[in-house]
């Protein structure tokens, strides 16, 4: 593609997890002081790819080259000494150390912490303003946001001599602010000559920052291409290997009843701490309303309370048939009684039970319906008929019930719990995070079972840290942080900049966003 | 009445370390042990395998330092044995901790009526194969010196060597944890091993080294129990102080100083309650004697149940590191 020298070349890498291939023949070309992305659907492989360069796992076979040198990779200390850092999705930091223990962890000076500690501050000062990479380094990890986190970790790639860069899924659990700085930070380190490889699977993200781009599907590098001869939905393709509509088709909003009604509602934890603060808002039947803010800013306190899963402090919720106040309790079951069906944030903790066949999976909640309960043993067989209808009707793969819950692929684990909630058509449903882990293939049809509920009458309240599909898939988008609601608008009038400076309540143009309990 | 007097109080205090003195050495074995994420209930057994040893070597050999050779010995044996299951195959601490504690208690007993004949005892030492009070310097002359004088002679000094090892082991272990470059990553692979593990340190190197140096103080902490505090090895003579010292780690929230506070707390009320035996309080009158031995035990529950909610442990303490993405 050009002739910049190579930084890192894979020649045939394959790797197999018993009878899956994860890896297959992978070649790839990684040029220096370039940002290069790597897409491709969850399993596609890429995971995996970078896991065996930065020497979590070694290939079956293949060759790895850096700067043009083979080069063994056989733990994390042979890819640090090879120059390759890598910011990991899930960050290897430790939460109650400081910002500074944690760089220095594993590359300290010498014997004495105070020592390693008094080299390692200059150092640390250097690349922060070369960078901009700005970090209390006295200050806890885990008192700091997310976004510092992740500097954390360059900071800590960088500090060990990194001149390639991994960032794997970088963005997920940041504000469209917190990414423009990280971007701001890539480019600055890669005009100073750092390589750069990103996993992503946010395609908007590919075309604005890299310069080269290579797409993974099942275990193999389909294409490499230059970021700027492709498009979006150009790669889109190339990864799920069928054409993709990343627009969902959507009719106007047809607001029937209240079916969802908000009062005052409030939350203190045990430690006195306000996490729900004087919320108001209403859901119809037949709308979508999102629910956007910065993880941990009361969202999933909300849900909890509207599905029966935790009592609140103050106010009123009338959902469905039920009333909730902070004297009258009410219970999941209850709650599915009533018609309000829950597709849970955390679905390995809440959603199923990875241990389960998929059958079971599929009528948890509902196992005392006597259509899968005989006087004393359950129903096999019926409870095997339910689950294979179900999988039919969400195009769940494998679509054998007897497989364990675990064993299924994040999305085809979500798929098969929005089947078990949708089936009946509920009158309210609740979606936490309804495509976290989910690959793109799998969003597309999420998408367009949760809008075809609303086409059928029901009130969907939909809490979701992807901007994107909140405004997408949302008539309404409410907003919220430290436990408010600080905003409220149209979804078709709202944007990703917008709903990133509300949620972090930095919005300037009161006009525009309502406190009041509707629009 | 003389139960409150100056004296009294003192030899309460010097009882209470006296007391202390196993549980600490245990505690801060326990404390390098968790810090780097392996639970240590085999606490209780290898104390009373170190005590048998350093028992058994002493009554052969008349030295109290091969003794405590042997105690060492035996506890880094049995860390290895714990880490070979806990560590290496991943296996589940608390059971391979249980294993260790049940086999050390039979295996004392039939190997001292094989050795000795005495039906699990060992021979009473004398008092040149034991570690005896030593006085420190200048003793006669101080005790002369009213209160000052007291508590130099009867606190401070006329402790066996080993009391005053377990003090240093304290300020071993604050300075190891705290401003050494092992400490970091000891403290770092109890709470997140996979930051360890991308940092390129071995996981299961450094837990080793933990878990051994909890072997070489439980060691220690038998040794001062059989040929120190006692002159000879009886069955079953931890008596459960090796769980205490898990307490009291627990209690002192895996800090090295707290946790030695929380042993002399516990040593006080033993103290205490040898020195209650008998005497009648006043309002109460006499407290039975079951009671107040059984105080140390009850505080023990109290302590755990109640009051440790709050204490955080070590997040990846109890938890097999195994490498998966």
């Amino acid at each position: 593609m050009t002739d910049s020298p190579v930084a890192i070349e894979l020649k045939d890498i394959s790797k197999s997890f018993g009878s899956v291939q994860a890896n297959k023949n992978v070649n790839l070309k990684i040029y220096k002081g370039t940002i290069h992305g790597i897409v491709g659907e969850n399993g596609a492989g890429k995971s995996t790819l970078m896991s065996i360069l930065y020497g979590f796992y070694e290939a079956d076979h293949g060759k790895i080259y850096v700067n043009s040198k083979e080069t063994t990779i056989k733990n994390s200390t042979d890819a640090i000494n090879a120059g390759i850092g890598m910011v990991h999705q899930h960050f290897m930091l430790v939460e109650n150390f400081t910002v500074l223990e944690n760089i220095i962890l594993g590359a300290e000076s010498g014997m004495m912490l105070s020592h390693s500690i008094a080299n390692a501050k200059n150092e640390i000062r250097k690349l922060e303003e070369s960078y901009g990479l700005y970090v209390d380094l006295n200050a806890l990890v885990q008192n700091i946001p997310v976004g510092q986190q992740q500097r954390v970790e360059t900071i800590k790639a960088l500090y060990r001599g990194a001149k390639i860069l991994i960032l794997d899924e970088p963005t997920g659990v940041l504000t469209p602010q917190e990414a423009d700085q990280l971007f701001d930070i890539l480019r600055a380190l890669k005009e100073q000559g750092t390589t750069i490889v990103i996993i992503t699977h946010k395609l908007r993200e590919i075309m604005r920052l890299t310069d080269y781009v290579s797409v993974m599907r099942g275990g193999e590098i389909v294409t490499s291409l230059k970021t700027s001869q492709t498009s979006k939905e150009e790669l889109a393709e190339l990864m799920v290997g069928r054409k993709i509509h990343l627009e969902i088709d959507k009719t106007p909003v047809k607001p029937g009843e209240t079916l969802i009604d908000v009062r005052n509602l409030g939350l203190t934890d045990a430690q006195g701490v306000k996490r729900l603060d004087n919320i108001n808002f209403q859901v119809k039947a037949g709308e979508i309303v999102g629910v956007a803010g910065v993880s941990g800013n009361g969202q999933s306190e909300l849900l909890e309370i509207l599905s029966g899963l935790s009592p609140c402090s103050e106010g009123k919720v009338q959902i469905s048939d039920i009333t909730i106040t902070p004297k009258r309790q009410t219970d999941p079951r209850a709650v599915r009684n009533a018609s309000i069906a829950h597709v849970p944030e955390d679905r390995i903790k809440r959603g199923l039970i990875p241990q389960f066949v998929a059958s079971e999976t599929a009528i948890l909640g509902y196992h005392n319906s006597s259509a899968y309960n005989g006087i004393i043993l359950t129903k096999t067989e019926e409870i095997r008929n339910h689950c294979v209808y179900l999988m039919k009707n969400f195009d769940v793969r494998p679509n054998n019930p007897d497989i364990k819950s675990a064993n299924f692929s994040g999305g085809n684990q979500q798929k098969l719990i929005l089947a078990r909630e949708m089936e009946k058509i509920p009158k309210v449903l609740l979606v936490g995070q309804p495509t976290r882990g989910v690959d793109i293939g799998a969003i597309e049809f999420i998408h367009k079972q949760i809008v075809d509920i609303r086409d059928k009458g029901s009130a969907v309240l939909l809490v979701s840290g992807e901007l994107d599909e909140l405004l997408s898939l949302s008539d309404r988008i409410i907003v919220m942080f430290d436990g408010k609601i600080v905003g409220q608008v149209d979804a078709s009038k709202a944007d990703e900049r917008m709903l990133g400076l509300l949620m972090t309540n930095s919005y300037e143009n009161k006009e525009e966003s309502q406190n009041e309990s509707s629009i | 009445m003389d139960f409150f007097s100056f004296n009294e109080i003192l030899s309460i205090f010097s009882a209470t370390i006296r007391i202390s003195t196993p549980l600490i050495f245990a505690a801060m074995a326990g404390i390098f042990s968790e810090r780097s994420g392996v639970v240590d209930i085999g606490l209780e057994g290898k104390l009373l395998a170190g005590a048998f040893a350093s028992a058994s070597v002493a009554a052969v050999t008349h030295s109290a330092w091969l003794g405590l050779g042997a105690a060492i010995v035996i506890g880094l044996i049995l860390s290895l044995i714990h880490g070979f299951a806990s560590i290496t195959h991943k296996g589940d601490q608390v059971v391979s901790g249980v294993a260790i504690n049940i086999i050390v208690s039979g295996l004392t007993v039939v190997l001292g009526m094989a050795w000795f004949h005495r039906s699990g005892q060992t021979p009473t030492l004398p008092n040149d194969a034991r570690f005896m009070p030593i006085n420190l310097y200048g003793v006669d002359t101080i005790s002369n010196i009213p209160i000052i004088g007291d508590i130099y002679s009867k606190l401070l000094s006329g402790y066996n060597l080993l009391v005053y090892v377990s003090f240093a082991a304290v300020a071993l272990t604050y300075w190891t944890l705290f401003k050494t470059r092992f400490g970091l990553r000891l403290r770092a692979v109890g709470e997140n091993p996979k930051a360890v593990d991308t940092a390129g340190i071995s996981v299961n190197l450094l837990r080793y080294k933990a878990v051994l140096i909890g072997g070489i103080l439980t060691g220690i902490g038998g040794t001062y129990i059989s040929i120190a505090q006692n002159a000879s090895f009886i069955k079953d003579m931890s008596a459960g102080q090796g769980y205490i010292a898990l307490a009291a780690m627990i209690f002192g929230k895996w800090k090295p100083i707290p946790a030695m506070f929380s042993c002399f707390l516990f040593g006080f009320l033993e103290a205490l309650s040898m020195r209650l035996q008998g005497v009648s309080l006043p309002l109460i009158g006499e407290v039975p004697v079951q009671l107040i031995q059984a105080s140390p035990y009850i505080l023990t529950v109290i302590l755990l149940a109640g009051f440790v909610g709050r204490a955080i442990a070590p997040k990846a303490d109890g938890i097999p590191y195994i490498k998966e993405r």
